[in-house]
């Protein structure tokens, strides 16, 4: 069984480290839709792969978080990117993959992957 | 329907979340040889009312006023009731609620439980400020996961660190690989 003792270490190390991140710091939030409708249509493998992906990269500002159902359930999985100062972008029918694609792009190189958003599906 | 009894049960904790709970006790029991598989979740929320909880049950009952109706509820109970096992939720105004939900084990229409790391894992680090009691109970063997403790060694680190996060990921997938020896469930 694995027991709690090795989280002392971890404690011990984050305290010696200068500066804590705190979630004050992020001025990206992902927001994933995590509602019975995302859910069902796959949203977990969506949020596993971004919340990988952004600490892999160590996007420290960069925070993932979840939300209920915002009314859109035939798009779902929904992901959406707000950024302080600009326009909220919202992702639909995302994948894992298609997540991976939007933080290489869109987190960290800064450039909306305009095909996977809302705007592309309803004309 | 979920394909997943773990996802289904990612989904009916949201309604304790929502429900402002600070503490939410989720235990997963399953009994070979009895045949069965139990889970309970339960929270110290808001509670609902005798009448709320019959309309939580109706999956064409929505007044989108109250975010607690869909089909987060009805899917769950199926998803049991269609094993031939039992669903029921107690819940009290200002106490909080509990949902349990019990399975037959060998029955074909049985979902399997799926990833409940990943579910507990999720939960944990998405929701900082709610505490969990998580139980993993495989015929003779169990383990839990009390987040209140880990707090506690943590002296004011969040769960969501990243160190902390991979830690609570192995913890839970290594111990719940010793209770139930790598059996799917």
């Amino acid at each position: 069984m694995k027991s709690l003792e090795e989280l002392k270490a971890i404690r011990e190390k984050m305290q010696n480290q200068i500066s804590l991140r705190n979630e004050g710091e992020a001025n990206i939030r992902v927001v994933v839709g995590m509602a019975t409708c995302g859910i069902a249509s796959g949203a977990r493998p969506v949020l596993n792969a971004l919340s990988t992906a952004v600490q892999e990269k160590g996007l420290t500002n960069v925070i993932v978080t979840q939300t209920g159902c915002i009314g859109l359930c035939q798009f779902e999985p929904i992901v959406e990117v707000t950024e302080a100062d600009k326009e909220k972008v919202t992702y639909v029918k995302m994948t894992a993959e298609k997540a991976l694609e939007v933080v290489e792009k869109h987190l960290v190189r800064g450039q909306i992957v305009k095909e996977y958003t809302i705007q592309n599906y309803i004309k | 329907m979920m394909p997943e009894i773990s996802l289904n049960v990612l989904d009916v904790a949201q309604n304790s979340i929502r429900a402002d709970a600070t503490l939410i006790i989720i235990t997963v029991t399953a009994d070979r040889k009895k045949d069965t598989m139990t889970i309970v979740i339960k929270d110290n929320g808001c509670g609902m009312t005798k009448e709320q909880i019959t309309h939580v049950l109706d999956p064409f009952f929505t007044t989108r006023t109250t975010r607690k109706v869909g089909l987060g509820i009805p899917f769950f109970q199926y998803a049991a009731t269609s094993t031939g096992g039992n669903f029921s939720i107690d819940s009290f105004v200002g106490e909080g609620t509990m949902v349990t939900a019990s399975f037959i084990l060998s029955h074909i229409d049985r979902m399997p439980l799926g990833d409940m790391t990943s579910t507990m894992h999720t939960l944990i680090t998405l929701n900082n400020r709610i505490d969990f009691l998580y139980t993993y109970t495989v015929d003779d063997k169990s383990f839990t996961l009390d987040t209140r403790e880990i707090r506690m060694i943590l002296d004011g680190i969040p769960l969501n660190s990243p160190d902390v996060s991979n830690y609570i990921r192995e913890f839970l997938s290594e111990n719940k690989q010793e209770v139930d020896q790598g059996v799917i469930l």
